[in-house]
């Protein structure tokens, strides 16, 4: 009607004024503008109750534990109180009912109530149809009761907090424990360990602890993928029962990585030279991932082996990281322009060096050839290893006799101009694993703290370390303005983490200690 | 007076009975007590009629009519024609008339002295109703309604018409008819005025569920506090007796 009194408007024709009237409300009798059920919202909330045969209190399954609740038929769903999710949780509930009632729901909001009452309440607002076409809107309480169930993975924790069923045990047979720091901020960008019950730090190596088989067989493809590793697995029967042919098992993943790290010098022996094209045969391993890169330092040849051809040979460092001697280069002469190998740049060089040991004490030099033609500068400090001076025991080594250098510089050193950075924060920070410690070993704090730096500083130099984990924002570095000038002042810097490649969780990381903890809980 | 009833566990008794200042026409076939309740109170007074219209029992909405006469719609049998012919006092016209809209008391609402009607009806029917109910006809409708039979229910006195009639409407109407109207409901809230009360100028039926705001809306709209049919004849020997004095 009214349209068409909007038409006859419109058309400029004569329409007369509508003053809606009055009528009694037909149950009290009060003066009121006519509606559709013709009696006042007083007397129509008093007549209907829209709320009838709606749910008001339910049940909230909620594990105590793990703070998550049952979303029916065994999903567990981690909720806050008073958040937007838990809202929509609990009226998910409500819906079939409402929608059984011919309900419509606008409103819902909580009713604050004391957390340890184990009660949410909830309050809702709801519409419904009620005679000839009046729309009647009402709100009221919904009350849910928390019940406290264990979830399945809490009920599992309670009851035996050792429950196990796989155990991966990762070994390397080396004195230091720089590989494990590494793997460790790969499982963590990864979320390889996610699964894990329990993580043990054990002499030479990490042991996973998993509730189940498959997860730790993941965890082993895992490994497997980014370290040279050889693994076996054993199973011992826990129980059986033969009547309804149920075996129970405990698993055991053993996997040892190669004792190969990153800048240990080999010597190969003449087989896995030969595989790769007869290199060396004292070489330079100058990455480790699944496979292990090796560089022939006096001839720039480069090769590969995988973890199959390595454990095949199985070939030990001659020397490792830990005996690096400092050398000073006196003088450095290319031989070759620059040359690209495997990813890296090299320049080969001549190039004369002495021992920083030596110096004021004799006038012992050597002249020797080097791969680092491209970073070194007469009057640079270097790294090598000192075959001169060493005192090895390789058979294979005394077949070369006479051939082997004197020296083989490994990197460049930075430590001069690192002390006066020393005591600094760094810009940056990682996660942690958290790692119960095997009562048996004994931790010598100043080894573990100086090993650590010792890593940190080899993500600092090389960007190809930190490809595949995760550094974080640290929120106590101020930059110094007069670190930077000094910086300026030597021409070159030291190497640092471009400010980039931090990711900016600063948050996850103030939460790191317990994260860890609830991922594992979370599955 | 007015009285609260029930047709068969329904309160449209509108639709089931038609009550006028001289007949009232009941459903046949219903309860005998839906029947007495009219009879306790009219008996003696003017006829209660038990009939059906075409064949139904929706004597009410079928047939429009006041103490002058009687319309019937071109559904009804001859021999509902006949008796109600030979039931209703003689002054009453009973006529049956071809109009396509056949439920005449939908259609058409009045008292003795004017008729509202239904926008669409023929020409002709309006002229029957003119002559038969010795009424003025206006073509009306009631707060955009055009059954303006089922959504007013009028006397000589007063009227109730539908709740959401405007000032303005009610001003109009109560000016064609020369009675005072309100806007109002029956049967708890309802606004099919007529299908839930019947009424004459001495006595109303209202549908069972109609509450006691109504009821006194309606007692008081068609002025049944007081009246009587002695009174009304009261009232006009008075008059007689003035005037012959």
């Amino acid at each position: 009607m009214s349209g068409i009194l909007g038409m006859a408007h419109d058309a400029g024709m004569f329409t007369v004024h509508q003053t809606i009237g009055s009528v009694l409300c037909c149950k009290c009798g009060i003066r009121m503008q006519p509606n559709a059920a013709n009696m006042c919202v007083k007397c129509l909330r008093s007549e209907v109750d829209i709320t009838e045969g709606l749910l008001k209190r339910l049940v909230l399954v909620h594990c105590p534990e793990c703070e998550s609740y049952l979303q029916p038929p065994r999903t567990w769903v981690k909720l806050q109180l008073e958040s937007k999710e838990l809202l929509t949780f609990c009226l998910k509930k409500l819906q079939k009912n409402m929608n059984i009632n011919k309900v419509k729901l606008v409103n819902a909001e909580f009713i604050w109530t004391e957390p340890h009452s184990k009660r949410v309440k909830v309050k809702v607002s709801v519409q419904k149809e009620v005679y000839h076409g009046a729309i009647l809107e009402q709100s009221y309480l919904v009350e849910y009761v928390q019940q406290d169930h264990l979830c399945e993975s809490c009920a599992k924790v309670a009851a035996n907090p050792d429950q196990w069923v796989a155990a991966v045990q990762l070994r390397q047979h080396v004195s230091h424990r720089r590989t494990f720091y590494y793997l460790e901020q790969l499982i963590l960008r990864h979320g390889a360990a996610a699964r894990a019950v329990r993580i043990k730090q054990m002499d030479h190596g990490i042991d996973f602890y998993f509730s189940n088989r498959s997860h730790g067989n993941k965890f082993v493809e895992f490994i497997g993928k980014v370290a040279p590793v050889k693994s076996r697995s054993d199973k011992q029967l826990v129980s059986h029962d033969s009547k309804s042919n149920n075996y129970n098992y405990k698993y055991t993943f053993s996997v040892e990585i190669s004792p190969i790290c990153r800048e240990d010098l080999i010597c190969l022996p003449p087989k896995a030279a030969a595989i790769l094209g007869n290199i060396g045969p004292i070489v330079v391993c100058t990455k480790v991932t699944n496979s292990i890169a090796l560089l022939d330092p006096l001839t720039l040849k480069f090769g590969f082996l995988d973890a199959e051809q390595y454990w095949r040979t199985s070939f030990k460092s001659l020397l490792t990281s830990r005996q690096l001697v400092e050398y000073i280069v006196l003088d450095i002469e290319p031989v070759s322009s620059e040359i690209t190998v495997g990813g890296m740049k090299y320049v080969l060089a001549d190039a004369q060096v002495a021992r920083v040991s030596d110096f004021g004490s004799n006038d012992t030099q050597f002249t020797i050839r080097t791969h680092l033609g491209h970073l070194l500068k007469p009057g640079d400090h270097a790294l090598g290893y000192d075959l001169y001076g060493a005192n090895t025991n390789d058979m294979e080594l005394d077949r070369y006799k006479g051939y082997i250098p004197e020296v083989v510089l490994i990197k460049k050193s930075y430590e001069e101009k690192r002390q006066k950075k020393r005591g600094k924060a760094r810009p940056w920070k990682l996660k942690s694993l958290n790692m119960e410690v095997d009562d048996k070993i004994k931790v010598d704090e100043d080894k573990r703290d100086a090993e650590y730096e010792h890593f940190l500083k080899d993500l600092e130099e090389n960007p190809e370390l930190r490809f595949n984990i995760s550094l974080y924002q640290n929120n106590d570095y101020q930059p110094s303005e007069v670190g930077s000038v000094t910086d300026v002042d030597d021409g070159e810097e030291i190497p640092s983490v471009p400010f980039e490649e931090l990711v900016s969780g600063l948050e996850e990381l103030g939460l790191d200690d317990n994260a860890n903890g609830e991922d594992s809980m979370a599955e | 007076m007015a009285n609260r009833l029930q047709f068969e566990n329904n309160c449209d008794i509108g639709v089931f009975s038609k009550l006028t200042n001289a007949y009232c026409m009941v459903a046949i076939g219903g309860s005998e007590g839906f029947y007495s309740e009219f009879e306790s109170e009219l008996s003696g007074v003017i006829p209660v009629v038990k009939t059906s219209i075409a064949g139904t029992r929706l004597v009410g909405r079928l047939c429009a009519g006041n103490k002058n006469g009687l319309l019937l719609p071109h559904t009804t049998t001859d021999q509902e024609l006949q008796h109600l012919r030979n039931c209703l006092p003689d002054q009453v016209v009973v006529q049956r008339i071809e109009e396509k809209l056949s439920a005449l008391g939908n259609c058409i609402a009045c008292n003795d002295h004017v008729a509202l009607t239904h926008t669409d009806l023929d020409r002709e029917t309006e002229e029957i109703i003119a002559d038969v109910l010795g009424v003025e006809v206006f073509r009306q409708t009631i707060a955009g309604n055009i059954l303006v039979g089922s959504f007013c229910a009028l006397s000589n006195r007063g009227g109730l018409v539908h709740p959401h009639t405007s000032i303005e409407d009610l001003d109009e109407l109560s000016t064609l008819l020369q009675v005072p109207l309100v806007a109002g409901t029956v049967n708890r809230g309802s606004e099919v005025i007529a299908a839930g009360m019947i009424v004459n100028d001495w006595t109303a039926f209202c549908g069972l569920d109609t509450t006691a705001t109504e009821f006194s809306v309606i007692e008081s709209v068609f002025k049944l506090r007081d009246s009587q049919p002695s009174v009304i004849v009261d009232e006009m020997r008075k008059s007689l007796i003035d005037s012959y004095v």
